[in-house]
């Protein structure tokens, strides 16, 4: 039985994972602009969405779409900075040291380690989104999980 | 563990602080997009639920209705845009707090009955003719609707009224004086029946 739940409910299910998959494919200044363009363009759309949709899946491919346009708007108003700012307050050492890692990745990698291992996207729907074969982006995903445990420590994840 | 699992260290989790901030712009930003806006309202009858669609308050719902399951049933029969979006619910509040408060006898909000037909909306919209601190008996709410035999439909558009409080089912009792049932439950309207008749109308 597949019912359509209140977008509400959609929002705290998934917003997390939409927010960590925005974090990692525009970082973490950027990526509330892009949860943001992502939830409101998926409320305006959503009663036409199939009662048996993936609502995760659909929402992550909305993502990818915010965030390149989140990414190219960024580049149109980019001023040299000296520093860049810390704008989120909440993103403590670990997590830095977790986007500093990812940022650090070949971008196929980033966005199929974003979509598909932090976002939940089978490597089919992946591919469709990055281009190339599902095998390809299987390869580009497991490369980026083997760089990050060589850059990123706390990757086995360090908490009880 | 195959190449495919996603380490757990990658899955930080997230401050519910980001999220409240981001729900926050989300409801103003997207308001225009909001079909269904609601709250929840503690009260001396435990929390209620409120929500309302751009024509008005649409539902009033207590705890034991189950308001996940409100909600569910708005998604389904209004829209599943629904959003909790209390500054949307500032003005319902307010009266309702003035209400609990014995400062208010009469509410002024717009409504939007949209849940209601046939007969249950005819004997609903005669609910706010039983004066604050009065009430009237099953039977006589049937003659005021026009269906004097319909005694048993109408205690049906009572327990089914989707805006109780609001349009005051409360104040319908049995003929022979005792209280009878209601949608929040027999010690809420026994709460509400002496609210209104310990607290003189302002």
């Amino acid at each position: 039985m597949s019912v359509k739940q209140p977008f509400e409910a959609v929002v705290a299910a998934h917003g997390p994972t939409v927010l960590r998959v925005c974090r990692a494919v525009v970082g973490p200044a950027d990526a509330d602009d892009a949860w943001s363009e992502t939830f409101l363009s998926a409320l305006g759309a959503y009663p036409d969405l199939p009662d048996d949709a993936n609502v995760e899946a659909w929402l992550v491919t909305i993502a990818h779409r915010k965030a390149i346009d989140v990414v190219r708007r960024a580049a149109r108003q980019a001023v040299p900075v000296a520093e860049v700012p810390d704008r989120s307050t909440t993103a403590g050492g670990r997590d830095l040291d977790l986007w500093a890692a990812l940022a650090a990745l070949p971008d196929k990698q980033r966005h199929v380690v974003a979509y598909h291992h932090l976002g939940g996207l089978p490597y089919d729907d992946v591919a469709a989104l990055v281009g190339g074969t599902a095998a390809a982006a299987r390869r580009a995903g497991s490369d980026g999980i083997a760089a990050l445990r060589r850059t990123y420590p706390g990757i086995e994840g360090g908490r009880p | 563990m195959s190449d495919d699992d996603t380490p757990t260290g990658l899955l930080g989790d997230i401050d519910p602080a980001d999220l409240a901030r981001l729900h926050a712009d989300l409801v103003e930003r997207g308001a225009a997009l909001v079909d269904v806006a609601y709250r929840t309202l503690d009260s001396p009858v435990g929390p209620l639920l409120l929500a309302r669609t751009e024509r008005g308050l649409v539902r009033v719902a207590f705890a034991v209705q189950d308001h996940d399951a409100v909600l569910q049933s708005l998604s389904d029969s209004i829209s599943p845009r629904v959003l909790e979006a209390p500054g949307r619910l500032d003005d319902v509040a307010r009266e309702l707090d003035e209400y609990f408060a014995g400062r208010r006898t009469t509410f002024d909000v717009p409504l939007d009955l949209r849940l209601l037909h046939g007969f249950r909306r005819v004997v609903v919209e005669h609910l706010p003719d039983i004066g604050y601190g009065r009430t009237a008996s099953y039977a006589e709410v049937a003659s005021r609707a026009g269906s004097p035999k319909a005694v048993r439909a109408v205690g049906t558009a009572c327990a089914l009224n989707p805006l109780p409080l609001v349009l005051p089912c409360h104040r319908v009792v049995r003929s022979d004086g005792s209280q009878g049932q209601y949608v929040g439950g027999a010690d809420a309207k026994r709460t509400l029946l002496a609210l209104e008749t310990t607290v003189p109308a302002a």
